[in-house]
């Protein structure tokens, strides 16, 4: 370690005095269960501070980056350009839109439109302030949450709320627009709430992007809590600047019969860390958990998975693609647990990883916990290199290098997108995809 | 002349595979290279069409009067040569139909063509399909991925018909087929034979050539061609087999009979 010529003031310190600065005036001040539960996520984060460099979870993720981009919350939202919020918009796709700025609802910018019976859109802040009750059981430090979890619910300024009643189903999707402004130095600590009752069902878009090159650092929760017969479509996508590093959590709760798919895609950002974690609590519950990162320069993702199999009879499909040029390093660490009784257990997980580049990197940690005896169980994770057999039959067709070797990244990864439901996102995400592939040459040592 | 080999030496790996190949291939012509199994056959085809991994120690490959083994392999697969590959290369994720309209494309926009749009393509394509006998449905699948032996040739030759090369390489297409895929392969290739283009036949086998019939016949052995002559050599060659050849050219005998 060098030595710092000015030691700057402990990140966990100046973090606990903008929080003892800051709380009478975060959402929901007043409340007396949430003010406690900022108090002890607050007291979390102190104990247990960013996680450290030999904390395994954490091996693959610069804390210390993250850690020089950490700050309290802005006062509110800097002013974007409504094209960049056009920017976003998907072609074709006709979606119910929520637009928050460095973590808040601009109302400005959003379209929410008129929602179905039974369908609750709102922000967070305003949720706290007009029920919060309904909002409290989603609310909750969990068991052994680390630095970013707790300093995410001490600080959340906003997020959105879904609440889709009973056997109602949002036809059309929602779209969680996340931008940042060129504002100075803030974190944005989020947190959304996604409820869906029994028979329930809809589809969540989220994307990420900065509108500037902001070096700055997003730290997002969210809890998803799908009631019997549930269905959930959840896209994330990451599409952010070169500074923007990114932390996400997305605790996942299923049950009976329920089904969750995930689509998280990351296409850019400085550093992106996610977690899903997922708990199928009820017999018959399906999650499937899909992923591709296509990064180049300097870039790093760390993916984790954790799906607890806790039923008898549920299904888990799990596949993650990296594609990784330059100096970029990509992770995947997935962990599957079946619990003792999770009989008929059916669980597939797998990693692959191209590598464009001789100084990229990829880890990849594929992991089964299996306490019952009637399961069936695959993993498997591959790291390879473009087939050099491949890209000469293409050029042996005509086709020029570059786009041979596109067409073959593109065709590597495109399975993930494949699986996407929604063809406006699938096509334009496909787009977007090829797009990075062939600036990705020009764009090294940029990022 | 449209190709011309003079004295090319090729090594793989440090290893000398071909030591001095002479070869002229005039505009029209089909020229048939047999030879023994490891004889160097496919490291020739390979060559032409730019593949890497093959050193060339000495000699030089003229195609239209320009030095060939200059050109990257996009450029010679634009100028009209391709090589029907003996292990067609399955790239799942890529359909057919992209890959052939891509190629299309480039080699249009490289002859200053328009590129043709998805309906004149499409019209084009089908045309061809017809002609190697494969089902429209082969078109939407990624190239080569889980097509038998006898149907990835036939898409080779696909590719050949839409492309329409001056210089077309086959190297082994008959190897693994049955009478009637045989005999499909080469009505495709026949459909292309014209004044303007030339044909390099690479085979082990003489069968293939009951159905192309070659202008001109040579025998590859030891990185050299030993012998060269009409259609009559191939037919001798299926009768006595490899080993005259051989012992002639002071190679010694070894190899069985070709056919």
């Amino acid at each position: 370690m060098s030595a710092q010529p000015q030691p700057r003031p402990d990140p966990a310190e100046r973090l606990a005095a903008a929080f003892r600065e800051r709380r009478a005036r975060l959402p929901g001040a007043g409340l007396a269960w949430l003010e406690a539960l900022r108090e002890q996520a607050l007291e979390r984060f102190r104990a247990a501070g960013l996680p450290a460099r030999g904390d395994e979870d954490w091996k693959y993720t610069d804390v210390r980056a993250l850690a020089r981009r950490l700050a309290p919350p802005a006062a509110g939202p800097g002013p974007v350009a409504e094209d960049a919020v056009r920017a976003l918009a998907f072609e074709g796709l006709e979606a119910h839109r929520i637009v928050l700025v460095d973590g808040f609802l601009v109302p400005g910018l959003s379209a929410l439109g008129a929602l179905p019976e039974g369908v609750t859109v709102m922000g967070l802040a305003e949720a706290l302030a007009r029920e919060p009750q309904a909002l409290a059981p989603w609310l909750r430090l969990p068991e052994g949450a680390d630095g970013f979890t707790a300093l995410n619910l001490a600080f959340m300024t906003d997020g959105v709320w879904l609440r889709v009643a009973d056997g109602v189903a949002l036809e059309r999707p929602l779209q969680i627009v996340h931008l940042r402004s060129a504002a100075p130095e803030a974190g944005a600590h989020l947190r959304h709430v996604l409820t869906l009752g029994a028979g329930a069902r809809a589809t969540v878009i989220e994307t990420h992007a900065a509108t500037a090159e902001a070096d700055v650092l997003d730290n997002l929760g969210c809890t998803v809590a799908l009631a019997a017969g549930a269905a959930l479509d959840h896209y994330v996508v990451r599409e952010s600047g070169a500074g923007l590093c990114h932390v996400g959590r997305i605790d996942v709760r299923q049950e009976a019969g329920s089904r969750y798919v995930s689509h998280n895609v990351t296409l850019g950002g400085r550093l992106t860390r996610s977690a899903i974690q997922v708990e199928l609590a009820g017999e018959g519950a399906e999650t499937h958990l899909y992923g591709a990162y296509v990064v180049g320069g300097r870039q790093q993702v760390d993916n984790h998975t954790r799906i607890e199999h806790r039923t008898a009879g549920a299904v888990s499909r799990e596949l993650y693609k990296g594609v990784l040029d330059g100096r970029a390093r990509g992770a995947f660490t997935g962990r599957v647990v079946v619990h003792p009784g999770a009989q008929r257990t059916d669980a597939e997980q797998a990693n692959h990883n191209l590598l464009l580049s001789e100084d990229a990197e990829a880890d990849s940690r594929p992991q089964l916990e299996i306490y019952a005896d009637d399961v069936k169980c695959s993993h498997g994770s591959t790291v390879g290199e473009l087939d050099e057999t491949s890209l000469f039959y293409l050029r042996s067709r005509g086709i020029d290098a570059e786009l041979a070797r596109s067409l073959l990244v593109y065709a590597f990864a495109s399975d993930v997108l494949e699986r996407m439901a929604l063809e406006p996102v699938r096509v334009q995400l496909e787009r977007r995809l090829t797009a990075v592939l062939l600036a990705g040459r020009e764009a090294e040592g940029v990022i | 002349m449209l190709l011309e080999i003079r004295n090319l030496h090729v090594s793989v790996e440090g290893k000398p595979i071909l030591r001095g190949i002479d070869l002229a291939v005039d505009a029209g012509e089909v020229h048939a290279i047999m030879g023994p199994n490891g004889s160097g056959k496919s490291t020739l085809a390979n060559v032409l069409a730019g593949r890497e991994g093959y050193e060339v120690t000495e000699g030089e490959v003229l195609y239209k009067g320009r030095n060939l083994l200059e050109m990257a392999p996009e450029e010679r697969a634009r100028e009209g040569v391709f090589l029907a590959f003996q292990y067609p290369v399955e790239i799942p994720g890529v359909s057919n139909v992209y890959l052939l309209k891509a190629a299309v494309n480039a080699v249009r926009k490289h002859r200053g063509l328009p590129e043709l749009d998805a309906m004149d393509f499409l019209k084009l394509v089908k045309e061809k399909i017809r002609l190697v006998r494969m089902d429209e449905q082969f078109l939407y699948r990624s190239v080569n991925e889980g097509f038998s032996g006898g149907e990835k040739k036939r898409n080779e030759v696909l590719q050949m018909t839409v492309l329409e090369p001056t210089l077309a390489i086959l190297d082994e297409t008959d190897s693994g087929l049955d009478i009637d895929a045989l005999r499909i392969v080469s009505e495709g290739v026949n459909s292309l034979r014209s004044p303007e283009r030339a044909f390099l036949v690479v085979t082990h086998y003489q069968r293939l050539l009951d159905y192309i019939v070659p202008d001109k016949v040579h025998v590859l052995a030891g990185g050299r061609i030993v012998r060269s002559g009409d259609r009559t050599l191939a037919l001798e060659l299926e009768k006595r087999g490899y080993g005259w050849v051989l012992e002639e050219a002071g190679l010694g005998a070894g190899a069985g009979p070709a056919a």
